[in-house]
């Protein structure tokens, strides 16, 4: 069963914690309910986007640093 | 009498008409960012326009009420759910003690309110009870909500709730990517080169993230300014002047590049050039501009400003009547 991960948010995606950092995850890892996979900045706060559900990350489906708007699925899990 | 703040959602503040007179101290005048919205809200739920909202961004709170309440959501298109039920935008809904109040994503803008009725009863700072959270004054604490924050809700007017239930469409707000904003031009126009006046009032400028209570930046050409020798105080660029005060609604121009649209919680004053203000009649369009927003910029006069006043003044009075 797959399931989209959606920004409840506009702003800037961030797959890594910080600059130099690892990203969260990489697709084909595995993910579990509430894990943190990226951030969203908007109004200079960073907002966690968590998976919903146990999985695999399959794909994301915006890519580092670009631009998300409320309801974009940002990946999809499986 | 009290909301409980289950989740506080992204940064959701009580506000109200705004804290007006202060502004030549420094302190800006805050207040709902979509004045007209928030109004609409107040009008549903039998306050006076000048009742405390919970101004929501984005990202909405999820709230259990331990008072029976009237509330009223207004502002941004969303889903509202009691109790996990889907219920109206723009109508009253009625609340009893355990119920609870949740949103889903936000479909278009930016902020969307809660009226009560009896307000948001925090106390007053300077005649208002928002919350301007860099002075940290006003609403809770003067800070945006957290969970566990117990929020007051007042005692409403004896003369009880309005016959209207619903605000008619056509006076809803409309939430556009594609909008033109008014402006007035000046304080400091002069200091842009002719083709750089042609760009700022032709171009297509795009919203970006970068928005807040205190200020809208965006994207699109850039300005050129006039080549002058910088005055004794203003910095080296030339989108820098001597310090001066900034009108609410003030464009500056950093560098030349982006353009910042001054809003309800920015400074009042500093050191660039303000080369266009904003109509107080468009303040409410431009903070319903969500990012990616395109937006063009036309200049109008003094007179063409009031009589948009005069218009919203109309409507208001329409409305409350």
């Amino acid at each position: 069963m797959s399931h989209q991960i959606i920004s409840p948010l506009p702003g800037i995606f961030y797959r890594k914690p910080g600059p130099g950092k690892d990203p969260y995850v990489n697709e084909g890892d595995t993910v579990s309910a509430g894990q943190t996979i990226g951030l969203v900045e908007i109004m200079k706060q960073f907002s966690e986007v968590r998976a919903e559900f146990d999985g695999v990350l399959e794909s994301f489906e915006i890519e580092d640093f670009g631009v998300v708007n409320p309801g974009d699925v940002i990946a999809v899990t499986s | 009498m009290a909301f409980d703040i289950l989740e506080p959602g992204l940064a959701t503040t009580v506000q109200d008409e705004g804290r007006i007179g202060y502004y030549r101290f420094g302190l800006p005048q805050g207040g709902s960012m979509d004045q007209y919205s928030a109004s609409l809200a107040n009008r549903l739920v039998g306050n006076t326009v000048a009742e405390a909202v919970l101004e929501c961004t984005y990202i909405g709170p999820k709230i259990v009420t331990t008072t029976d309440a009237v509330i009223a959501v207004t502002g941004a298109p969303v889903d509202v759910f009691v109790n996990g039920e889907i219920v109206p935008e723009y109508e009253r809904i009625a609340l009893v003690t355990g119920d609870e109040l949740k949103f889903g994503v936000i479909k278009g803008g930016t902020k969307y309110f809660i009226a009560v009725h009896g307000g948001i009863d925090v106390p007053e700072v300077l005649g208002s009870r928002s919350t301007y959270p860099i002075g940290a004054i006003g609403g809770v604490e003067g800070r945006a909500l957290k969970a566990g924050d117990l929020v007051p809700v007042g005692v409403g007017r004896d003369n009880g709730l309005p016959e209207l239930r619903a605000i008619a469409l056509e006076d809803r707000p409309v939430f556009s990517k594609d909008v033109t904003v008014r402006v007035m031009l000046g304080l400091y126009d002069q200091n842009l080169s002719a083709k750089g006046l042609e760009t700022l009032l032709n171009s297509e400028w795009v919203l970006t993230p970068v928005a807040d209570r205190m200020g809208l930046r965006y994207s699109g050409p850039g300005v050129e300014w006039k080549e002058r020798e910088q005055p004794f105080g203003a910095g080296q660029d030339p989108s820098n002047i001597v310090d001066a005060g900034y009108a609410v609604g003030s464009i500056q121009i950093p560098g030349g590049t982006q353009p910042i649209i001054l809003h309800r919680d920015a400074v009042s004053g500093g050191g660039y050039a303000m080369v266009a203000t904003v109509i107080s009649a468009d303040m409410d369009l431009v903070a319903r501009c969500a990012p990616g927003t395109k937006t063009h910029f036309v200049a109008v006069t003094m007179e063409q400003a009031l009589e948009a006043r005069h218009e919203n003044t109309a409507r208001a009075a329409r409305i409350w009547s």
